[in-house]
């Protein structure tokens, strides 16, 4: 506690001096106005803090009041559907506050105190309680059930258990004794510092992909559960949209979106689809899964800064709870400005392209928290953390994406020219990549198809030979290849349109599941080695392309709805029958 | 009581230092008087217990260090509101120049703004018809978007903006009003928007800001600023449709680096500081709509690509904030074609959701990809026409050098007063792609 006094204002930094205690990383009431700020450096007397408000006003001589606390997130039921800024103040109430414009120096509760919650007990007096232990459980959504957890690390007896029935988060719910005979009241509410990751038993390797129904991700560049993935991409290549798909789409328990720096329209579209959209398992509006982090770019710097912490700390909260968590980090540049900009503020030595030096390890404590684990409650929860890079200029050898892809497993790397195209999404397959596709080989082939592999490898190879062919074509022409080679050609165009391509505003194709995906890849593969045999006996490509099979194939993903993919055959034998009445046409013909 | 302080430690361009006086507070609005009696605006940027910066607006010329009065005016810059303000012409700093007299209001507002909390917007989906195919077709301009033009030196961005702005039914059923910023824009520049205005009789509906090319560089910073709080007050309390357009957002990041640097902060991409993402944001983001209000500011920032280069920091992080981008070629403008846009290169990004049935038509979409990446695919035909000479060409490469002329000539080329409502703009473009077979339609599967 205590006061040090302002010495200085430089923006979104101020400098307090005086006797009081401060501690890093506290949080302290800046001025009259009690903005709320952090200590970030300490130097004798001197205080240096980010202020997470507009510091217009501030005086010199105003006091900076110590809270003894580090900046901490409420966790409790009410989480989930609600939407915050970077500090998690839930930016529906502010709206009530004050109005349609943020203003400051309010503080106010992240979740509502008033609610009550339908509380069930599970533990039972006279047992035995340790750190992450279940309490008792609150239905938060229809989709989600919270566990109230025991957060000390220590063991205590249960002494006293509430009856099932409604009560607000600061109730009182039950009563522990330690062994030195200590008695602690339980609530509904964690306190827990932003900046500090919460624990677990041990680290699990994991096998389980992450499924968003996105083709170009589930069947060509997997991500595991609790794996780590970027999606960089210059302005315009559509990492937003990605984003929101997989928002929507991906099978995680909880989806927690963190708009660090970007459009305040992006958040609106967040806000008026999630809650119309259904989840496609649980069939509930996705809003009930959904935590939504809001600090758009035109709010305070500071708060950008930690939004990303904000989010992550409470996707561990419910991975704690046994849940699969995903976390959408969009964008880890603008968090990475936002570093920069404080630093520069602080006037510390920049490394590359003004960035701090400590930025690789800031990014690599970030993503580090991602991972499949075994709680100390036992269950198993993981988090999967998917973050959007804006690269200067569109250029990937800057420090943010070169950092980045150090320390995650899965790039999907956005292209330009394939947004030209209106290829969507853009993630361009000679350059992307997924560390985990060996290790999730196993899954696929006990849950999809034991020949998934094989059929994915297949259209990775048809897809390499066809981008050295376009290489040679962009100096000869097509049509000086032959016709085996402008069947790859051919072939590859179709997966692009028909396979790569997905239309994330179609009903349908928004969507597919990973059954439909394999038969996809299989009927294509399928046709173009049939067409493959073909050429082989002198057939001309001219004659299989007339059939029409390839132009076709490309509108299957749109007329063979996600329920129908029975239909699949029918089509593998038209293409089939098609393909041997050829052949024997030829032959005869050759013959006559 | 204000308090007035006399002398000033230092001078550095538009930067003043001062001894720090008591009551002083950070961005707090400040007057210098100078000896002759000439009054300078200027506000905190540095507080220290020592010494404070403040940047003078109207430049430092003539400021001496010991006859100078600084009076604190105890709040940051202000400017007063009124719905007389349409029709009158300001100076950048939200002074009249047009020697009609002050505005005369009790409502006054920080410059500054807030942010609109994400909760409190409303997503917007009007489409806006400008009358330009290639904006109408392929990158739609919608109500409440953000939308700014890339270009360069030398490019017909004006005459593009002019036309925008003469064109466009972006009223709807609502009142309109154009806010008109300049940084540091040629004199020629600001009586060609002026004449075009009288011109279509639009005048009394446009509130002008203007900064020009020899005016203080440093006023430069509040331009915007001032332009929006304006437009905020005349679409959030009065309900217009507003259509703001700032031109060039080039000579403001110029203006913010110079200060920058000035104040010897540590820059990052050529010279700029480190902020000036958060910066442009603080600019940008005031576009939008709001949940229960009927008004909204479009806005159209016009800036110049340095040296044509769009990974320049400044269209870079323009593009990373705006809902898009439309981009002017010079190579187009060279061939003749007008308004001289490069395809490719541009962006809606609210397109999506505001064009289609129940806003333009059904075709809209298929039709608009379709001419994206056709387009996209004369780009490579192009280069292997340099290769081999268009003789060796297959027949379909043909078809589509064939298709590619004559997008640019008759889509994207459009006379200076030619008008196409939607409608013509799609049948054209379907016109166009019959020259290339169905079988390359791939966007209508």
């Amino acid at each position: 506690m205590g006061y040090k006094y302002i010495t200085k204002v430089n923006g979104p930094v101020i400098v307090a001096s005086g006797d009081a205690d401060f501690s890093m990383h506290d949080i302290v009431l800046v001025g009259n106005l009690k903005l709320l700020g952090e200590v970030i450096n300490l130097n004798g007397q001197d205080a240096i803090i980010q202020v997470y408000e507009d510091t217009s006003g501030l005086k010199i001589g105003e006091e900076v009041e110590g809270t003894d606390a580090p900046l901490s997130l409420t966790l409790a039921p009410g989480i989930i559907g609600n939407v915050f800024d970077g500090i998690q103040r839930p930016l529906h109430v502010l709206r009530n506050i004050e109005g349609d414009f943020i203003s400051r120096g309010l503080n106010i509760d992240s979740i509502d105190t008033e609610k009550k919650w339908k509380y069930t007990p599970i533990a039972k007096v006279g047992e035995k309680i340790t750190k992450g232990s279940f309490i008792g459980e609150v239905k938060e959504t229809q989709s989600i059930t919270n566990k109230i957890m025991y957060s000390k690390d220590k063991e205590v007896e249960l002494i006293e258990v509430a009856n099932e029935g409604e009560y607000t988060v600061n109730d009182i719910i039950a009563k522990v004794k330690d062994k030195q005979g200590n008695i602690e009241n339980i609530t509904m509410v964690q306190k827990w510092p932003v900046r500090m990751q919460r624990g677990y038993k041990k680290r699990i390797v994991s096998s389980e992909p992450l499924i968003t129904g996105q083709r170009i991700i589930d069947s060509v560049f997997p991500i595991a559960k609790g794996g780590t993935a970027a999606i960089p991409g210059g302005f315009g290549t559509g990492k937003t949209v990605l984003q929101h798909q997989l928002a929507k789409w991906s099978d995680a328990d909880i989806i927690v979106y963190i708009g660090c720096g970007e459009r305040g329209n992006e958040m609106t579209e967040v806000l008026e689809d999630f809650p119309k959209l259904l989840d496609p398992r649980t069939n509930r509006p996705l809003m009930e899964r959904t935590v939504l982090i809001a600090n758009t770019s035109n709010m305070p710097v500071a708060a950008r800064e930690a939004s990303i912490y904000t989010g992550i700390t409470i996707a561990e909260y419910y991975r704690d709870m046994g849940y699969n968590v995903a976390v959408m980090a969009d964008s880890t540049s603008r968090w990475a400005e936002a570093l920069r900009e404080i630093s520069a503020r602080l006037e510390e030595m920049p490394a590359e392209e003004g960035f701090p030096s400590y930025l690789p390890s800031r990014l690599s404590e970030f993503y580090g928290r991602a991972g499949m684990v075994e709680n100390y409650n036992d269950t198993t929860g993981s988090i999967t953390i998917i973050g959007a890079v804006s690269p200067q200029g569109g250029d990937f050898s800057e420090p943010v994406t070169q950092n980045t892809k150090r320390f995650i497993h899965v790039f999907w790397a956005l292209d330009r020219e394939l947004a030209y195209q209106r290829h969507y999404p853009a993630v361009n397959w000679m350059i992307s990549y997924s560390e985990y596709a060996q290790r999730l080989e196993d899954w696929y082939i006990d849950n999809v198809s034991v020949d998934f592999y094989e059929y994915r490898k297949r259209i990775i190879e048809l897809l390499g030979e066809e981008n050295s062919l376009l290489e040679i074509s962009k100096v000869v022409g097509k049509d000086v290849l032959q016709d085996n080679k402008k069947l790859v050609l051919r072939a590859c165009q179709s997966i692009r349109s028909g396979f790569l391509m997905q239309n994330s505003m179609d009903d349908v194709d928004t969507y597919v599941p990973l059954e439909k995906q394999y038969r996809m890849m299989q009927t294509i593969i399928m046709l173009y080695d049939a067409s493959s045999k073909l050429i082989d006996k002198g057939i001309p490509l001219s004659e299989i392309n007339e059939l029409g099979y390839f132009d076709e194939y490309s509108k299957l993903k749109f007329n063979i709805k996600n329920d129908e993919i029975y239909k699949f055959n029918e089509i593998d034998e038209k293409y089939k029958n098609g393909l041997k009445r050829l052949e024997d046409e030829y032959r005869y013909h050759i013959i006559d | 009581m204000k308090a007035e302080y006399i002398g000033l430690e230092k001078i550095n361009g538009p930067l003043v230092f001062i001894k720090t006086p008591k009551d002083i507070s950070f961005n707090e609005q400040v007057e210098l008087v100078l000896k002759n009696g000439e009054v300078r605006i200027g506000n905190v940027i540095l507080l220290d217990k020592d010494i404070t910066a403040i940047q003078v607006y109207e430049g430092s010329n003539g400021i001496n260090l010991n006859g100078t009065k600084t009076v604190l005016k105890g709040k940051s810059l202000e400017i007063k509101l009124s719905e007389d303000m349409l029709g009158r012409v300001f100076n950048g700093i939200g002074e009249p120049i047009d020697g009609l007299g002050e505005v005369n209001s009790d409502i006054k507002r920080d410059i500054n703004g807030s942010a609109i909390n994400p909760v409190a917007r409303k997503y917007p989906r009007n489409y806006i018809e400008t009358g330009i195919s290639s904006i109408d077709g392929l990158f739609s301009l919608i109500r409440g978007q953000k939308l700014p033009i890339f270009s360069g030196s030398g490019l017909p961005h004006n005459e593009l903006a002019e036309k925008i702005i003469r064109d466009s039914n972006i009223t709807g059923e609502g009142k309109f009003a154009v806010v008109f910023g300049m940084m540091g824009v040629e004199y020629e520049t600001a009586s060609f928007f002026r004449k075009s205005f009288e011109e279509s009789g639009a005048l009394s509906k446009v509130v002008i800001f203007q900064n020009l090319s020899n005016d203080p560089s440093i006023e430069r910073i509040l331009t915007p600023r001032v332009a929006l709080t304006c437009a905020e007050y005349l679409a959030f309390d009065l309900d217009y449709q507003v259509l703001v357009v700032l031109t060039d957002m080039t000579a403001y990041a110029e203006s913010l680096r110079e200060i920058s640097s000035l104040k010897g902060e540590i820059p990052s991409r050529k010279g700029y500081p480190g902020y000036l993402y958060s910066d442009l944001a603080s600019i940008y983001e005031r576009a939008g709509m709001i949940l229960g209000k009927e008004g909204s500011i479009t806005q159209i920032p016009i800036l110049t690509m340095p040296n044509d280069d769009i990974s320049n920091p400044i269209p870079d992080t323009t593009g990373y904030i705006t809902e898009g981008q439309i981009v002017l070629s010079r190579e187009l403008f060279q061939k003749g074609i007008e308004p001289a846009i490069n395809i490719l290169d541009s962006l809606s990004r609210l397109m999506k959701d505001g064009i289609g049935k129940d806003y333009t038509r059904e075709d809209h979409k298929k039709i608009s990809d379709q001419l994206f990446s056709s387009y996209s695919k004369v780009q490579d035909v192009r280069a292997l026409a340099k290769v081999l000479g268009e003789n060796d060409l297959s027949d379909m490469d043909r078809l589509y050098l064939k298709f590619g002329d004559e997008f640019e000539k008759r889509f994207i080329n459009q006379n200076k007063d030619e008008r196409r409502n939607i409608s013509e703009t799609l049948d054209l473009g379907l016109e166009i792609l019959e020259i290339l077979p169905k079988s390359e339609w791939d966007k209508f599967n």
